[in-house]
């Protein structure tokens, strides 16, 4: 019982540090392997971004329409016509709708959870939020189609009624809530386990001693989280929400079920149609021959530099906050 | 700490239990699907088991290809595997233009396809069958059905033109005057039309736009092609999510095979072909308008030329014919006599009779006489 105490752990981490600086054949080893693992992450990186280049040269060096503005996919007629404007549009949008609906939740949950829940209740309320991470996104997907999709009807008359005028939320096409707002509220709820026990986690960091000097001079519970909380965790919150990013950027099988795939552009987000890379690769795969498949690699590779680009900006978001998050106090 | 673990672990052990027999219950919901689809598409026929010759048929034989036979293959396959003890064979349903891909990689014995091999497919599938070259040969023939959704609306008559005119986009509403017209005595409700097609390529989107383009070319200014061209509307992958959509949303309608519609009771329409009477999306009606198709591959290649514009009466225009492509030379040695003897049992007749229990259609005898030849010399 006397490790449940605060006091020990406070303490523990100067402890284990002495006692594993007495070997010093297993520092080298460990200092080897974390090198060793860290390059190996770096080539793995580097062999893929070949590859899919490589494969990428060769379908982009036949293709008869722009990769780059064309509304088609057309990879394996002849010629090859085929372009990803519709499918970089349609990920970026139904991500944005993800994110907007997901990270105000996710950190409500979070705080719910971190600072307002009786204890008895904040373990299991934890649980159940990570447990949806670990349903299969078909299992999203086929439930999306079944269930989602019928219910929403009416939510789309009403946004259609009271908000049509943002056009955003105006629908022109009769039709069946198989959209991308459809899609980004699946993402969302896909997304939210990983930026709710990031988020709890940061949270739960906020050092102690931030959180009563806040109450010393009077502040109330919310006031507190205002100021102490908040700005301590906003970097890890902003981890949280690219981690569910990347998760929404490269979602396959839930948007394939859920979508009715066009290839159109449109702002109108509450019509059928439109698509994203990973959805547009897993319909396309089985029937594309040799060079289809190639152009589909293409569409990857732009995947690829989209995550990449997204967590590169992460970074630097966090880099600029973090002298002020305390997070180095 | 200790605590904290204790109920991580038990909190954990319950997420397993939720899991596992969420699992467990869905595991037994899609078993139970299957056996009822199996029996509302019809039992499979009992004196078969005396017609099938298993000859020299041994281990697993893959296939692949269009969906639209999906129903008439998994019959086919129940009762040969039945006869046939130690042979599995495996239709992977999902589209023509996946079954043609995978039987020009090698990676089956024979492949399902809704259209004929074109010839540059032809040219490809000389590198895998050594000597000879891909052939078609027609075994199922079959209606597809123009499923509709509307609510208080039992029967339907539609034309060639205002089926191409509602799938392109321009009649908008079921009161349209241009279907009040065709349904004297029917009251349309003024609900949207949401008119479905395939996302895949897919053979029946071929055999639908080659219809509308032959039957009424004024409405149909897009090409007949395996990939949908018209705007607007909604899509859906495959002929088994184009009918869930149909069935699900009111105001819709679809095109897919009859077997569809039938095995989840979705109401179809009437074709007004300029004949005495609409005709309605039946087996024998399909038989038909197939019955004055002509062949028009050469050699042992079987494909045919449908002729979408018949007015006969009785005869049902919208229909398609479902190939299964093999080598007629150059097949592989461990699956050839699987895939000639399971070819044999579809083409006998008892194979044949299987199709008209079941919403196909049989092919008719003297293309199917040819088609027992070609099976016979493959090699």
């Amino acid at each position: 019982m006397a490790s449940t105490t605060p006091t020990p752990t406070d303490t523990a981490p100067p402890v284990s540090r002495s006692t594993g600086s007495t070997g010093r054949a297993g520092d080298k080893i460990f200092a080897g392997l974390s090198k060793g693992s860290g390059i190996l992450l770096l080539v793995i990186m580097a062999s893929i971004a070949v590859f899919l280049t490589y494969r990428a040269a060769i379908a982009l060096s036949k293709n008869e329409g722009n990769f780059l503005t064309t509304f088609d996919w057309n990879a394996s007629a002849d010629p090859p016509v085929f372009g990803i404007a519709v499918l970089l549009f349609g990920t970026v949008v139904s991500s944005i709708i993800a994110m907007a609906i997901a990270v105000p939740i996710a950190v409500g949950i979070a705080l719910f959870i971190s600072h307002y829940a009786p204890r008895k209740l904040a373990a299991p309320l934890a649980y159940v939020v990570d447990l949806l991470a670990a349903v299969p996104s078909i299992i999203y997907g086929i439930w999306g189609a079944l269930f989602l999709v019928p219910q929403l009807g009416g939510l789309n008359l009403w946004l259609d009624q009271y908000l049509g005028w943002t056009y955003v939320f105006e629908k022109t096409q009769i039709g069946v809530a198989r959209s991308l707002f459809t899609v980004g509220i699946l993402l969302a709820i896909m997304i939210l386990p990983i930026v709710t026990s990031v988020s709890r986690e940061v949270f739960l960091q906020v050092p102690r001693m931030n959180e009563e000097a806040a109450l010393a001079l009077g502040a109330t519970r919310w006031e507190v989280i205002r100021m102490s909380v908040l700005p301590f965790g906003r970097s890890g919150v902003i981890s949280a929400s690219m981690l569910g990013l990347g998760r929404a950027l490269g979602e396959t099988m839930a948007v394939a079920t859920v979508l009715s795939p066009s290839f159109l552009i449109s702002l109108h987000v509450l019509n059928p149609g439109g698509g994203t890379f990973a959805q547009n690769i897993a319909a396309k795969f089985d029937e594309a021959n040799e060079f289809g498949r190639d152009a589909l690699i293409a569409s990857g590779l732009v995947l690829f530099l989209l995550t990449l680009l997204v967590n590169g900006a992460a970074r630097l978001i966090i880099a600029r906050r973090k002298d002020f998050s305390g997070a180095n106090a | 700490m200790k605590l904290q673990r204790k109920n991580r672990l038990r909190a954990s052990a319950l997420g397993a239990l939720v899991v596992s027999g969420a699992l467990v219950l869905t595991a037994c919901g899609s078993d139970d699907n299957t056996k009822d689809s199996g029996s509302a598409s019809g039992k499979p026929s009992a004196a078969a088991a005396g017609d099938i010759k298993c000859d020299g048929a041994k281990g697993k034989l893959l296939a692949s290809g269009s969906s639209a036979q999906k129903n008439a293959i998994e019959l086919w396959v129940k009762n040969y595997m039945a006869a046939c003890s130690g042979v599995e064979v495996n239709y992977k349903s999902s589209s023509s233009g996946e079954g043609i891909v995978a039987f020009n990689q090698g990676t089956v014995g024979f492949a399902g396809s809704d259209s004929a091999l074109k010839p540059e497919q032809v040219e490809e599938s000389k590198k895998i069958c050594t000597g000879g070259q891909g052939i078609d040969l027609p075994m199922v023939g079959g209606p597809i059905a123009l499923g509709f959704n509307v609510a208080g609306v039992d029967k339907l008559n539609l034309d060639a033109a205002t089926v191409a005119n509602i799938f392109n986009d321009k009649i908008k509403k079921w009161d349209d005057e241009a279907i009040k017209k065709l349904n004297p005595g029917v009251t349309l409700p003024s609900t949207p039309i949401q008119a479905f097609h395939r996302s895949d390529d897919s053979g029946t989107t071929e055999n639908l736009t080659k219809y509308l383009k032959a039957a009424a070319p004024d409405a149909w200014p897009h090409e007949a092609a395996k990939k949908w061209a018209a705007p607007g509307g909604q899509s859906a992958s495959g002929s088994a999510s184009v009918a869930a959509q149909v069935k699900q949303v009111d105001g819709a309608i679809g095109y897919f095979e009859l077997s569809f519609a039938s095995s989840q009771s979705i109401k179809t329409v009437d074709l007004n072909t300029g004949a005495a009477a609409p005709v309605a999306a039946t087996g024998e009606n399909a038989s038909k308008a197939i019955a004055a198709a002509k062949v028009s591959g050469t050699g042992s290649d079987l494909a045919l030329k449908l002729d979408y514009t018949t007015k006969a009466d009785g005869a049902y225009p919208l229909v398609l014919v479902t190939y299964e492509v093999v080598c007629d030379k150059g097949n592989k040695a461990e699956t050839l006599p699987t895939v000639k003897s399971f070819l044999n049992y579809t083409s006998s007749d008892a194979g044949q009779k299987v199709l008209l229990e079941n919403g196909y259609a049989p092919i008719p005898a003297e293309i199917n006489a040819k088609v027992r030849e070609a099976v016979a010399a493959l090699s």
